[in-house]
């Protein structure tokens, strides 16, 4: 079954803060719901489904964070995908509205590893002991940004992609960030900037990766004739897919592509809807190989052509072909519980509302997307995304 | 050339997999190998990723194999270099590449095995240009 047009995002909120010393992860959950059911005309007990990541939820999947907040429940997931959770969430919660399991989904995230000192790139993360891999990985020093590194080791060995092609995306996402006044990077920087930042894991440089902030942010996801009932410009849900991408036991190990190459195969086929229709992309960017190999996963440059494509501006909103992360993305603007996918739905909404900075609003923005990869390119992770349509 | 070493940690071994450190210790680099699809896989399991048999033994590798993909991690004391290496048998792993300046390396670059010590002064596998 598909459900294209079963779902509309009528609500979406994002936290302002970038550091929350003082405010609880439970409370940053809480700040970031309410908003998100305000900016849908909604009032708490109107939510009778609630997705969240158990990863970035305090207490045993959803269970203490509904208890928090007094939710009333019908259907509860806490599928945890790392940071392409809540675009996932979002095709989740179509399929549960879709079959009536609720009729008012609330999708949050939050987190705050720049309050507790978290080192998320550089850092080889601990897992379970039970993590079947960690015996095997974890020893040699896997952090987030020389995992990443190695996918553009190999992708420049293989296609022929400079330092100076990822540095445009980065590039990109400053010149929309400085109209952003939350944004942690707002200042505008050059190809030199970035290529001339200190190396942090070859080839990727400081300003390559993304900023590591607190925050948070939240969505509303409801049926047809509920969005239609409220005030808020309509977001509808047209298109979804997710895939998963590992190592096979080694087999033909690929660091040069993503998940993305499926899961947004699947959400084209669903939405019906051709690259060029896409007015706005909101991508990932974790890193700016990232951003480069999820363009081509997607599909809106051949494979291999990714550093080609993202250059010259071609990402600047106003410049480019494709205009992306305009709210300055997890590179300028934020990157809260180390996780971006819920920011990739929020500006995403914001640009086919309207409600997109008036220097970076894309005209006539009547088709979006909005992608991810949760996890690390580098070993195992799940691509998800989400097409939606402004009616 | 690289000067101080790093300290491997020891992660536990999970219940199966010991024949994999033990084969360390001893100077053997150990793969799963699955008997219905006759091929090794990498990381070691107790059920193949390709068929999910559980008929799966272990074999030694001969420890040679080719740099996939590398980075070098610059803020890290000491500075150590992470890679995939491809061997010789199929399947490739995650790895250090040690006892070499890490300006040297190189995609496409042929090395082997060699043990290191871990904080427990067990052995973990390791490559070095061959």
């Amino acid at each position: 079954m598909s459900t294209k047009g079963k779902a509309y995002i009528v609500g979406a909120y994002e936290h302002p803060t970038r550091k929350a010393p003082d405010t609880s992860l439970a409370q940053l959950h809480a700040e970031v719901a309410k908003g998100a059911i305000e900016d849908a005309g909604l009032t708490k007990d109107d939510i009778d489904g609630y997705f969240c990541a158990a990863g970035d939820t305090p207490g045993l999947g959803g269970n203490s964070l509904a208890d928090y907040m007094g939710l009333r429940l019908k259907h509860i997931d806490a599928t945890d995908t790392g940071g392409s959770s809540y675009l996932l969430h979002v095709g989740h919660a179509a399929q549960a509205i879709a079959a009536g399991k609720c009729n008012i989904a609330l999708v949050t995230l939050a987190g705050r590893p720049r309050s507790e000192g978290v080192q998320t790139g550089t850092n080889p993360r601990m897992g379970n002991s039970n993590q079947p891999d960690l015996q095997f990985e974890f020893p040699y020093g896997p952090a987030t940004a020389n995992m990443y590194a190695m996918c553009a080791m190999r992708h420049m060995h293989q296609y022929g992609t400079t330092s100076e092609q990822l540095a445009w995306v980065k590039v990109a996402a400053s010149h929309h960030a400085q109209y952003n006044p939350h944004a942690m990077l707002p200042k505008v920087v050059t190809v030199e900037d970035v290529v001339n930042s200190p190396m942090v894991a070859d080839p990727l440089h400081r300003l390559d990766c993304c900023v590591i902030s607190d925050g948070g942010g939240a969505l509303i996801v409801t049926k047809p004739e509920i969005a239609k009932s409220l005030k808020r410009p309509l977001v509808k849900v047209i298109g979804t897919g997710e895939a998963v991408k590992h190592q096979m036991g080694g087999q033909n190990l690929d660091l040069t592509f993503s998940a993305g190459r499926w899961s947004g195969k699947r959400a084209f086929e669903e939405a019906g809807v051709k690259h060029k229709d896409v007015k706005y992309a909101s991508i990932y960017d974790s890193f700016t190989i990232t951003v480069v190999m999820q363009l081509e996963d997607l599909g809106f440059c051949e494979v291999g052509q990714g550093g080609k494509f993202v250059s010259d501006g071609n990402l600047i909103s106003g410049v480019g072909k494709l205009p992306f992360n305009t709210d300055g993305g997890g590179l300028c603007n934020n990157h809260p519980g180390n996780r971006g996918g819920m920011t990739k739905v929020i500006e995403a909404v914001r640009q086919l509302r309207g409600e997109a900075h008036p220097k970076v609003q894309v005209a006539n923005c009547d088709i979006a997307l909005a992608h991810g990869t949760g996890g690390s390119l580098g070993t195992r992770h799940v691509g998800a995304t989400v097409i939606m349509e402004r009616e | 050339m690289a000067g101080e070493e790093r300290i491997y940690p020891v992660v536990p071994a999970t219940p199966g997999s010991e024949p994999y450190w033990e084969g360390a210790n001893a100077g053997k680099l150990m793969l799963s190998h699955c008997k219905p699809c006759n091929k090794a896989f990498y990381y070691p399991r107790g059920a193949c990723p390709m068929c999910l048999s559980t008929d799966v033994e272990w074999r030694e590798a001969k420890g040679t194999g080719t740099i996939y993909t590398y980075s070098v991690m610059r803020p890290a004391k000491p500075v150590y270099v992470i890679a995939y290496v491809t061997l010789d048998e199929g399947p490739s792993m995650m790895t250090n590449i040690v006892d070499c300046d890490p300006a040297s390396v190189k995609i496409g670059q042929k090395v082997k095995v060699v043990f290191k010590p871990r904080e427990d002064g067990s052995k973990i596998a390791c490559f070095t240009p061959a």
